[in-house]
């Protein structure tokens, strides 16, 4: 994973709440076997009008959203992740995120930053017209107009982004106590061990 | 020792490392692969050099993508699938199984269902276990008494190659349901009522348990009608404590353990319950005397009211942006605030999906249509069994004779018209009667607008030609 310190520029006044995933990438895209151009996809059903601030040049390639509560609700599709990223955006700035699309999104250094609604309010005014800067390491989101706000991040998922970590290489690591439970299942519980080669 | 809630129990057996943030490392015991969130796993496997860590531990089945046509023709030959993107998708999970050792049930296998289905059916999914799957309704598999939840692809990928997942512990969510559910009442009308009492996000951050003497008295399939749509509640895993029924259910399954180990087993599984005294960080007390068949009226499944009800005015919602979302609903949906759902009329009908397409869910609807045709209204409706276990049993007691000869299509085992990427879908601006489990704008297909109701419900709908109680057809057929 690259390396994720600060998000600045232009954000999406989007402020649409519980965004589920359907709306962000549709099923018919999800038939393809890589992660890459899923951007095309993004918010289909939105732009198909051509009024959606997706399609207004004034916000092309913002790297940041703003959006109502609920963000990324339903599916666990990662295509939502990856069609965000295609399309630019590092950042989404919500009251609140569904559990598996902001796991989904940090895994691919997409930051999900929750803040209160009336934060959220006056972000989608200064979005209209200025740039957002999102700091991870101080944990701030601030505006060319002095706001501030400070947000919460799990540290583990911080020092991830902050230090570019794979995590599956990181998990390998523990690959002694890994082994040590496996053990353990064996002999305590051999129904859970033996998985599908209980098949007789 | 401290009172633990039946989540805690479970969370606590798996617990492999914890780090000083509170992160934990968890053990997974079972992981389902399908075709539309693995590939891009594998090939990251394969990019990095890395095995599956415990193979046996995993096992794959197409669902998503293949068409519920016939998959062989006369002569036994397979039949291609004609999209093309479809085919590269199901040849990905079709190399990368067998190459990195995973049981795979391919298309034509008997076997092959929705994952959520095969899981349970073949014993797989078992009481106390953890298991997980790159889908969200991997809830359902609390049904069974399992920690089950949804992960996105990079855990998939993690899961594959560490056999283990960094998660943090969820907070606890106790949804008690008091008193009796009524007549024509099914598991999915409550799941639905719950969901419209929470909300979609009521459960995030959660892990629900489902409490209470309802779900002692439901069948297997019913719990995992119910655990299923713990994500439509925000909430990516519901549990319900395993008993007697779970036990009966499990025996003799494929994948199920046998003789001493079974004996060995169920004493474990007997411990798998809220102790007394245990406290949940949320609790929520429901009503079940008061649910009717439930449908929705939005594009939310948080959107739900009794049959007897009216589409709401957006303006009725407390929440300013509550009123913008039910506003942008009402006109995707077509429906006028004040207009009586059961005069809403529909041209198709899905009786399938990971929710709603186990044995009992075709009898229940099979119950209503015998001796019945579906209404002039109804331009195509399927019936779309989960597994081929299911289509073989349903086929074995003349259920696909019931719906044919009433007017629907019996169908091979998928996904279906769940969610618009095969070729079962809804056309556009036309109304579905669903038994799945999301009302998403575009989730059936462009435009679709999606009312989810039960198996029986959608029944009735398919005779009424328009979203009706099923309680007025459960009678003597005219």
């Amino acid at each position: 994973m690259e390396k994720v310190t600060e998000v600045e520029g232009r954000a999406y006044p989007f402020g649409m709440k519980n965004v589920d995933t359907d709306i962000i990438i549709p099923a018919h895209f999800l038939k393809t076997i890589t992660r890459d151009g899923l951007g095309e996809g993004a918010f289909e059903a939105l732009r198909k009008d051509g009024n959606s601030v997706f399609d207004d040049p004034e916000f092309a390639g913002a790297p940041i959203i703003v959006a109502g509560d609920n963000f990324g609700c339903g599916s666990s599709r990662e295509h939502a992740a990856w069609a965000l990223l295609d399309m630019g955006v590092k950042a989404v700035i919500a009251p609140s995120f569904s559990d598996i699309f902001s796991g989904n999104a940090f895994k691919n250094g997409i930051l999900t930053v929750a803040l209160p609604q009336e934060a959220i309010d006056r972000l989608m005014e200064v979005a209209q017209t200025d740039p957002i800067t999102i700091n991870l390491e101080n944990q701030s989101v601030s505006t060319p107009f002095q706001d501030r706000w400070a947000f919460e991040i799990d540290p583990f998922r911080k020092r991830c982004l902050l230090e570019g970590l794979d995590e599956v290489g990181l998990t390998l690591q523990s690959d002694a106590v890994i082994s040590a439970y496996e053990d353990r299942l064996r002999s305590q519980q051999p129904w859970v061990a033996s998985g599908t080669k209980a098949a007789a | 020792m401290t009172a633990r809630t039946l989540y805690e129990k479970i969370w606590d057996a798996h617990v492999v490392a914890q780090r000083e943030d509170g992160t934990c490392l968890i053990f997974i015991d079972r992981h389902l692969v399908h075709e539309v969130t693995s590939p891009q796993a594998f090939e990251a496997l394969r990019k990095a050099g890395r095995k599956v860590r415990r193979p046996e531990l995993t096992l794959a089945v197409p669902d998503h993508n293949v068409p519920t046509t016939p998959r062989v023709d006369a002569a036994g030959k397979r039949i291609p699938i004609a999209d093309a993107q479809s085919a590269q998708q199901l040849a990905a999970l079709e190399k990368n199984a067998p190459e990195f050792g995973i049981h795979y049930f391919g298309a034509t296998a008997r076997e092959q269902g929705i994952v959520h289905v095969v899981g349970p059916e073949q014993g797989f999914s078992l009481p106390g276990t953890t298991i997980v799957c790159g889908d969200s309704h991997t809830a359902c598999h609390g049904g069974v008494g399992a920690l089950a939840f949804g992960i996105g692809t990079s855990e998939v990928e993690h899961v594959l190659a560490t056999q283990t997942l960094q998660l943090r512990e969820s907070k606890t969510m106790e949804v008690r349901v008091e008193g009796d559910l009524g007549p024509g009442v099914t598991a999915k009308d409550l799941i639905m009522h719950i969901i419209g009492e929470i909300g979609t996000a009521g459960g995030t951050g959660h892990v629900i348990e489902y409490r209470g003497k309802v779900f002692e008295q439901m069948s297997i399939e019913a719990r995992l009608t119910v655990c299923n749509m713990s994500i439509e509640g925000g909430a990516r895993a519901g549990l319900i404590a395993p008993d007697e029924t779970t036990f009966a259910y499990l025996k003799d399954r494929p994948l199920a353990p046998k003789g001493a180990e079974w004996d060995k087993a169920v004493a474990y599984w007997k411990t798998l319950h809220t102790d007394e005294g245990a406290t949940f960080d949320k609790s929520v007390v429901i009503d079940a005397s008061v649910i009717e068949p439930t449908v929705t009226w939005g594009t939310s499944p948080e959107d739900t009211v009794g049959i007897s009800g009216e589409v709401p005015d957006p303006m009725s919602f407390a929440d300013p942006s509550k009123q913008r979302a039910a506003q942008a609903s009402l006109e995707y949906m077509g429906l006028t605030p004040g207009q009586k759902l059961a005069e809403v009329e529909v041209q198709n009908i899905f009786i399938g999906s990971c929710t709603n397409s186990r044995i009992e869910d075709m009898r229940a609807a099979a119950e209503v249509l015998r001796g019945r045709k579906v209404h002039p209204n109804i331009k195509w409706g399927i019936v779309v069994p989960g597994s081929g276990l299911v289509k073989l049993q349903a086929e074995a007691e003349g259920l696909d004779k019931v719906f044919t000869e009433a007017g629907l299509e019996w169908r091979e085992p998928g996904c279906s018209a769940c969610l618009g990427m095969n070729p079962d879908k809804v056309p556009p601006g036309e109304r579905s009667a669903s038994t799945s489990n999301r009302n998403f704008v575009g989730r059936q297909g462009p435009g679709a607008r999606t009312h989810l109701v039960s198996p029986a419900m959608a029944a009735a709908a398919a005779v009424a030609g328009r979203l009706a109680d099923v309680r007025e057809l459960t009678r003597e057929p005219a």
